[in-house]
């Protein structure tokens, strides 16, 4: 299941989170934000991440570089068990793994200037002499597109797309193999957000960077991703290559996803499956497969055994008891 | 703005189109706006003026304050003793001049120490959580379901009173305040994706702790230290009075104002210019805070 080209390897990860209640704040119940996952990244590619909102795409990018502390499972790279660390060696790790943030207005520290933010990992890991990382920043500040004189600013006087500018330009100063980017341009413009994806890419060829890439919006996902991975509800459903997913989807819920994404074109016609409900809680997933609630084709074995996540071939992974023999 | 390197797509429209770079920190513009704000000057200017008093008071007087003159007891405010004299015969204006000392010094190193000694331990209450939080935040209440005053009563009951007991005291019951203050600051900014993002980036907590969190925890922890200063040359004065605070011949306003008691009706100079002292001290504290949450917290403004 391990391909010598891969970098990062995630193996039965779980995060879930306690539910208190009552006077003692007693264990109530748990949100299984993850619910055992499994699968790796190949070095120099893009894994994309897509599911809806709630579905543990955040929180398993968030988990793998253990800003959240696993519940259980393992997480490799490059052969190092992460999970395993020691809370110094795995701060040391952290030159390695990067990540940039969602909210551009949110990620950035109000009271610090650019070039302050930018150079804050070179000094946090010891690396280079104060006019080496000043002259870095520079450099940074070029690779992402911004001037020299946006050093001296503070993040309230750039625009959304500069501010994650300069995000990028934070988690790409200690050189890192891999960047999680947690819906990296979810909250910029439409216009802005082919100019950040079209950087990230840039980035990639120059620097040998592989993305795990998680967002919500599948044409963002088809661009810039090699492979896709589907969430549903804290469960990875489907996972492929880029093409081999949109084209060929094999599990009822990616196929409903698929159905849902607009054609710019009004001559053909499709026909859109509709889901019925809404999402379960994550507090109460439903037994078995967690989608059968949902699902259009679900038999009886769904409601009752979850079904395994397997290669259909070709690394098309699945977790779906439609696929298996006989049906 | 456009004179990005080739291979990069190009930069987005400027906010700030037009204005030259500024250098332009989220600190200078709140000074610039406190500046704006009349009541803020005023106190502040209230405030400047006791400070200035304290420090040349040597200077400014012909008389000491402790300097007895017993044909001159109790006189009348006049070209002499411009705040008339006391029941021994000492300048009353020597006295009240001495006195801002006094309550300055005991204002800012209590309101120095709560705030020190709180914002540290609301830092770590509110950071780490867990048991560190429970016990402070559970001393802190222990704290607090006492009337301050009468705290710093006991407190100073058993260290034995003096003036530096009441400053311990003040600064005692003053803690709780500020703790709290922190530790709600922290547990939100905590939760900020730059806290998030510093951890990612591989910093160690004590330097996320001084470097973002603090720096964007303190300004209200500022604003309460001002309104606190207040407090405390009330509190310095409340103990003073009931004689728990600064002992004679210290020319202590709260100690002036017991003193001189029994002459409210006879010589009201006695009296009226120590409550003054204290009055305007207060004021100038208290309208220099209002002004500074104004400028910090725009959203607490009537």
């Amino acid at each position: 299941m391990t391909p010598p080209q891969t970098l990062l390897e995630v193996k039965n990860l779980k995060k879930y989170y306690p539910i208190r209640g009552g006077i003692f704040g007693r264990r109530v119940g748990e949100v299984k934000a993850v619910d055992d996952i499994s699968f790796f990244v190949k070095r120099g590619e893009t894994l994309g991440i897509v599911g809806e909102s709630g579905c543990g795409k955040s929180t398993t990018g968030r988990t793998i570089l253990r800003l959240e502390e696993p519940t259980g499972g393992e997480v490799k790279f490059e052969g190092t068990s992460l999970t395993r660390l020691k809370s110094e060696e795995m701060r040391r790790m952290r030159r390695e793994l990067q990540m940039v943030f969602q909210d551009p207005f949110a990620s950035l520290n109000p009271r610090k200037t650019a070039g302050e933010i930018i150079e804050e990992p070179l000094r946090v890991h010891g690396i280079g002499t104060a006019r080496e990382r000043k002259e870095e920043v520079q450099e940074l500040l070029q690779v992402v597109g911004l001037d020299s004189y946006h050093t001296a600013r503070y993040p309230h006087q750039f625009s959304g797309g500069q501010r994650q500018r300069i995000g990028i330009a934070r988690a790409l100063a200690v050189k890192p193999k891999l960047i999680v980017a947690d819906e990296p341009v979810s909250a910029l413009d439409v216009s802005i957000q082919s100019q950040v994806l079209n950087l990230l890419e840039d980035l990639q060829e120059k620097f040998d960077l592989t993305y795990l890439f998680i967002a919500h919006d599948l044409s963002v996902v088809r661009h810039i991703s090699d492979r896709v991975g589907v969430m549903y509800l804290g469960r990875m459903v489907e996972l492929a290559d880029r093409d081999e997913l949109f084209d060929n989807p094999l599990h009822p819920y990616t196929q409903a996803l698929m159905s849902a994404v607009p054609i710019p074109d009004p001559e053909v016609k499709r026909e859109r499956i509709i889901l019925s409900g809404d999402v379960p809680s994550p507090s109460q997933p439903p037994k078995g497969c967690a989608f059968h609630t949902r699902c259009p084709r679900a038999i009886k074995i769904c409601g009752q055994i979850r079904p395994e996540f397997r290669d259909y071939g070709g690394g098309h992974f699945a977790a779906c008891h439609l696929l298996e023999d006989g049906s | 703005m456009s004179t990005n390197a080739p291979t990069m797509p190009v930069g987005e429209p400027e906010p700030t189109a037009g204005t030259e770079v500024e250098r332009e920190s989220p600190f200078r513009d709140s000074l610039r706006a406190l500046l704006r704000h009349r009541s803020a000057m005023i106190g502040g200017g209230i405030i400047l003026f006791f400070i200035i008093i304290a420090l040349i008071a040597p200077l400014l007087l012909p008389y000491g304050y402790n300097q007895i003159d017993a044909d001159a007891r109790l006189q009348a405010p006049s070209a002499d003793h411009w705040f008339g004299t006391d029941d021994f015969g000492r300048d009353i204006f020597a006295r009240v001049v001495y006195g801002a000392r006094i309550s300055l010094w005991v204002g800012f190193f209590a309101i120095t120490g709560s705030i020190v000694i709180g914002s540290l331990l609301g830092l770590v209450a509110g950071y780490y959580g867990g048991w560190r939080d429970t016990i402070i935040s559970r001393m802190f209440d222990i704290l607090l379901a006492f009337p301050s005053i009468l705290l710093a009563i006991a407190i100073v009951a058993m260290l034995g009173p003096s003036l530096q007991n009441a400053m311990y005291a003040i600064a005692i019951i003053n803690i709780p305040t500020f703790g709290r203050l922190m530790r709600s600051r922290v547990l939100s900014v905590k939760q900020e994706d730059y806290v998030l993002a510093a951890r990612a980036i591989g910093m160690k907590n004590s330097r996320i702790l001084l470097r973002h969190i603090l720096p964007n925890s303190w300004t209200p922890i500022m604003v309460q230290g001002t309104l606190g200063f207040a407090t405390a040359v009330l509190e310095a004065a409340a103990l003073g009075f009931i004689g728990l605070g600064a002992q004679p011949p210290e020319p202590e306003w709260g100690k002036m104002l017991s003193d001189s008691r029994g002459f409210i009706q006879s010589a009201p100079w006695t009296m009226l210019f120590p409550g003054l002292a204290i009055m305007f001290t207060v004021l100038g504290f208290n309208l220099l805070g209002d002004g500074l949450r104004d400028v910090f917290d725009p959203r607490m403004k009537q």
